[in-house]
């Protein structure tokens, strides 16, 4: 278990500023998502806790800097879904969940037992086991985020850092996605950082909510803090009415103007 | 995070887990042998296999026939292995780590620059040495890093990383560059011709034990660091943030797997001459028929590619014989139209 602590966090692209002066803690086992309109920086902040941009300010993972750490012994405390994974068509579902191993060997070394009895234990948990043998390009939307997700879970990491986890998916399989990875926090003790479009499913998923706008944290709260009718007119200019649904969270519906 | 829990009765085998289908090994193996064989027993003066079996083992044989075998055949075929096997295992490598699936050590430039570098050394440092090494296969191999340098470099700036076309045009460009500096230096040197011309057409008919000796040390090492590399070539194939997060430098593992293609690349071309092709069928064939997971591609390039190039070696020697037709004219003839058909279904299928 572990916690994420930014602070001062700023990241520029060629001279670009694209986040500013970003403070926020993640408790162990919370799950924080980040939400603001397109642009807002959202997917820098995850890259940045992964290590994978270079940023200015302090980012912590347990305590500590992920600079200090070596590329291996972060990749044992964070994991990484990037938005759209890279699939290799031909590669096959146990193949790639076994990559996730990479993270525990040496830079020549070769998985043992333990590392594929891992990827059985996960492709299992997932129930991904009938589909082991299957190659990544015959899999369906839905299977394809599970099996990403199993790839990131085989590496082990306490951190499980998520791009946009539902953008590509139906309302239902959307729904699954999310109920697995809650379901994963429990069992696993995982710590999740999401970024998501979505405000009423990040609503009812997420602990804790904040809201970035171009680079700079906004608001960060529980949903019912965050969601309300007046911010988020103001923040993306749409007209939406956020309705409270009996102890299931808040719901974020458009209204037409 | 804590263990993955599950009944212990899942340690039992898991399907799709990569690993060496055997019965290609096998099948490897057979075609090496029957092609070193088809080589050993081809040629103007009929040897019977008895003979060479006599000459392998040490039995007393006609010394005329022993003499054809071990200071003409044998050396051609070990060197023929050592080509094509070091010209197959480098272009799956160059393919790994470019992702690009028409990487092949020649339309990288790779010949083209270690021609230009032995050019060079032939004509303005002949006969030189440093540390007890003979000068002209070291130039060739930085001549071959600068063309491979190169092509990247400029590929990258043009189109883009994981740009399939751009490399190979800026290959293609660099090879025509190197290829008009090394032709200028040749016909203003015209002492050194002749020799210059030996180097580039390739030395497998004369080169003999010298030459196997001359490659073997590089072939070595490029070979073992390339299969050492096996896991992390498949890595390579998901996207760079991903490598990134599973604790995995992808320029790293880019720099230390070209140096040791392109050093061995280098060094067969020292030898053999400019080899097309090899580089792109074998990796592509076996990607199609065996499997695409580096562990498979990379041991059977070894194995199909040196069992080819013999072949290809041995028709070449006796197709218009006592003539020998050039065995980049074989290698090309076969390889140009499959390039085209990889070029083809790359649309269908990235690597």
């Amino acid at each position: 278990m572990s916690d994420v602590s930014l602070r001062g966090l700023a990241i520029a692209y060629e001279g670009r500023t694209v986040v500013e002066g970003l403070d926020v803690e993640v408790a162990e086992g919370e799950w924080l998502s980040l939400i603001g309109p397109n642009g807002a920086g959202k997917t820098s902040v995850l890259r940045a806790i992964a290590n994978l941009v270079p940023f200015q300010g302090d980012v912590r993972v347990g305590g500590r800097a992920v600079t200090g750490l070596g590329a291996r012994a972060l990749a044992r405390q964070v994991a990484l879904l990037v938005q759209e994974p890279e699939m290799p068509a031909r590669m096959t579902v146990a193949h790639y969940v076994l990559l996730g191993r990479s993270a525990h060997l040496g830079y020549l070394g070769r998985e043992g037992p333990g590392d594929r009895r891992i990827v059985g234990e996960t492709l299992e948990l997932l129930a991904l086991d009938g589909l082991a043998g299957r190659t990544l390009d015959r899999l369906s939307g839905g299977e394809r985020q599970r099996v990403a997700i199993a790839r990131a879970l085989a590496q082990q990491a306490s951190v499980l850092l998520i791009d946009e986890p539902t953008s590509s998916l139906d309302v239902g399989r959307q729904q699954a996605v999310l109920e697995l990875i809650d379901q994963l926090r429990g069992d696993q003790r995982l710590t999740v950082v999401s970024a998501m479009h979505d405000l009423t499913l990040a609503g009812q998923y997420a602990d804790r909510l904040a809201l970035m706008v171009g680079g700079r944290l906004v608001a960060v709260g529980t949903p019912a803090e965050i969601l309300t009718e007046s911010a988020i007119a103001e923040i993306y200019r749409a007209r939406v009415r956020v309705v409270e649904m009996n102890g299931s969270g808040h719901a974020v519906v458009p209204v037409r103007k | 995070m804590a263990e993955v829990t599950a009944p212990a009765r899942r340690l039992a085998i898991i399907t799709g887990l990569p690993s060496l289908p055997w019965l290609w090994a096998a099948a490897g193996v057979v075609t090496l042998v029957a092609s070193c064989a088809i080589a050993v027993l081809t040629g103007p003066v009929h040897i019977a296999p008895a003979t060479v079996f006599g000459a392998l083992f040490g039995a007393t044989v006609d010394p005329g026939q022993a003499n054809i075998l071990w200071s003409l055949r044998f050396p051609r075929v070990v060197l023929g292995l050592l080509v094509g096997g070091m010209l197959a295992i480098a272009g799956a490598a160059y393919q790994g780590v470019f992702r690009n699936p028409l990487a092949d050590p020649y339309l990288l430039g790779a010949a083209a620059g270690a021609n230009l570098g032995a050019t060079l050394a032939i004509a303005f440092a002949p006969g030189t040495s440093v540390i007890g090494v003979n000068v002209v296969p070291l130039a060739a191999f930085a001549g071959a890093g600068a063309a491979v340098a190169g092509a990247y470099m400029l590929g990258q700036t043009v189109t883009g990383a994981r740009s399939t076309i751009g490399l190979i045009l800026a290959g293609v460009a660099i090879a025509a560059f190197f290829n008009a500096i090394q032709i200028y230096i040749q016909q203003a040197q015209t002492g050194s011709i002749r020799q210059v011309y030996s180097w580039i057409l390739g030395r497998l008919t004369t080169a003999g034990w010298d030459g196997v000796l001359l490659v073997l040390p590089y072939v070595l090492l490029s070979v073992g660091v390339i299969f050492l590399h096996r896991r992390l070539l498949d890595a390579l194939t998901l996207g760079d943030d991903e490598v990134s997060n599973l604790g995995i430098s992808v320029r790293r593992v880019r720099l230390i797997v070209v140096v040791a293609a392109t050093l061995g690349t280098a060094a067969v071309v020292a030898v053999g001459g400019t080899i097309a092709f090899v580089g792109l069928i074998i990796p592509h064939t076996i990607r199609l028929l065996a499997g695409r997971s580096y562990r498979v591609v990379i041991p059977l390039s070894l194995l199909f590619g040196a069992g080819f190039l013999v072949l290809a070696d041995t028709a070449a020697r006796t197709m218009l014989a006592p003539a020998e037709v050039p065995i980049g004219v074989i290698t090309a003839f076969v390889g140009a139209p499959f390039f085209i058909a990889v070029m083809r279904s790359t649309r269908v299928s990235a690597l």
